[in-house]
């Protein structure tokens, strides 16, 4: 089975895809990454995993299931996000990525983590 | 103690932000354990102030324990945050009756039985009033003594308060001498102003959600597939929402956020931002697929920004 790493490395392989970190849900704090210099990695996870939580929050107090795929969508990218057990694998994508393609293969990376 | 409500309260001393007070309240106002109840409610009103729903729920709790007055108050209260709330005019319109002031009670109730003409409790005890007031012949010419200076009806069906001073509130010996109108609380209707928002749109009362940026509701519902009307509770959540994820777009130089898809188990949601102080939620199942769900926001954001620049 590939470990964290491979799976991250994997994920940023994908065309359009800039890099991908995985983020403890509890603390926002970062677990394992692959991320493009430039890209704080630190905040990226806290804030990734911020708005998950409290998105998760939102669709319990909905009456919804827990969140399985989270897109936050901009002019000039987006970051995905893929919420497996206690951990949340986020990704951070240009404009060029084909959000489909990097969903299924964030359901399944997120799958093997869990 | 039960289950249920062992539960909510092992939930909410984990998490004292939680708005399970709510329903913990009222389980506790079910069970008839009013003074817990209230003591609940209060905890959970020095931390959401603003939630209108809450105050509803405090009044009700207070009209339980005999204190009409102080019931009074929260329900001017809640009208004062959301004008709209179909409970709180029930409310006041059986106080107003109690205290024989039935120009005022028929003013509130009017507007619940309109707001909601299914709900059977508001229009028969409107009509009621109505036999009443006819009956005693006590039209707007007996009613000054009795009505709250603090609460003035407009024609229009919203209330105009001011802040003025509680009425003193008692069952008179002026309240008439047939039998005792009955209300039941539990119903949770939208008022006219949810639905006006997003007139012409699917979903205006359930699945289009409009709050500001403290988490207040604006317009539109939202329920749980139970039927729960949850609107306020998702509201003060989101509350935030919009600063981290425009901290995220920028602190990524994605530029400014358009949008944040959420896909559940078992449904799709889609938050957006109408204008830099309001948030959108708009809730599917997911028979309808994630593309269209951000169309229809779209659209959706579209007319609350009409609705938002002509003014509620």
């Amino acid at each position: 089975m590939s470990g964290p790493v491979e799976l991250l490395d994997r994920l940023s392989s994908v065309r359009g895809i800039r890099g991908s970190v995985l983020v403890s849900a509890a603390d926002g704090l970062i677990v394992a990454e692959s991320l493009m210099t430039g890209v704080d990695g630190r905040a990226v996870a806290a804030l990734a995993a911020s708005l998950t939580n409290r998105m998760r929050r939102a669709t319990e107090c909905a009456g919804r299931r827990e969140p399985v795929f989270l897109q936050l969508q901009a002019p000039s990218g987006t970051v995905l996000a893929a919420p497996c057990g206690e951990l949340v694998l986020v990704a951070i994508a240009g404009p060029d990525v084909n959000v489909g393609l990097a969903r299924l293969e964030m359901l399944n990376a997120a799958g093997r983590l869990a | 103690m039960s289950d249920d409500i062992r539960g909510m309260t092992a939930e909410l001393a984990a998490d004292p932000e939680s708005l399970v007070f709510l329903d913990l309240g009222e389980a506790l106002r079910r069970r008839g354990q009013l003074d817990a109840a209230y003591k609940v409610m209060r905890t959970g009103l020095a931390r959401y102030p603003e939630l209108a729903r809450a105050h509803d729920l405090c009044a009700r709790i207070l009209c339980d324990r005999g204190e009409p007055d102080r019931a009074f108050e929260a329900w001017v209260t809640a009208l004062q945050f959301d004008a709209g709330l179909v409970s709180a005019h029930k409310g006041l319109g059986f106080l107003y009756y109690q205290a024989g002031d039935l120009a005022s009670a028929e003013t509130h109730l009017a507007y619940a039985a309109q707001a909601d003409p299914d709900d059977a409790g508001s229009v028969a005890a409107l009509e009621r009033v109505h036999a009443d007031r006819r009956a005693g012949g006590q039209a707007d010419s007996g009613t000054e003594e009795a009505s709250a200076p603090g609460a003035s009806a407009a024609t229009s069906g919203e209330l105009s308060l001011s802040a003025g001073p509680p009425v003193r509130l008692s069952a008179s010996d002026r309240l008439p001498a047939s039998p005792p109108l009955t209300f039941s609380f539990d119903e949770a209707a939208p008022s006219p102003a949810d639905e006006a928002v997003f007139t012409g749109l699917d979903g205006g009362a359930d699945g289009l959600l409009l709050l500001d940026a403290n988490g207040l509701r604006l317009g539109g519902g939202l329920r749980d597939p139970d039927g729960r009307d949850v609107a306020d509770e998702v509201a003060a959540l989101l509350a935030g929402v919009s600063k981290e994820a425009a901290r995220t777009a920028r602190l990524l130089s994605l530029g400014e956020w358009s949008g944040l898809a959420v896909e559940c188990g078992d449904g799709n949601l889609f938050l957006s931002a109408p204008t830099d102080s309001t948030l959108l939620l708009t809730v599917r199942g997911l028979d309808v697929p994630m593309g269209r769900v951000a169309r229809f926001a779209d659209r959706a954001s579209a007319a609350a920004r009409v609705w938002l620049e002509r003014g509620p």
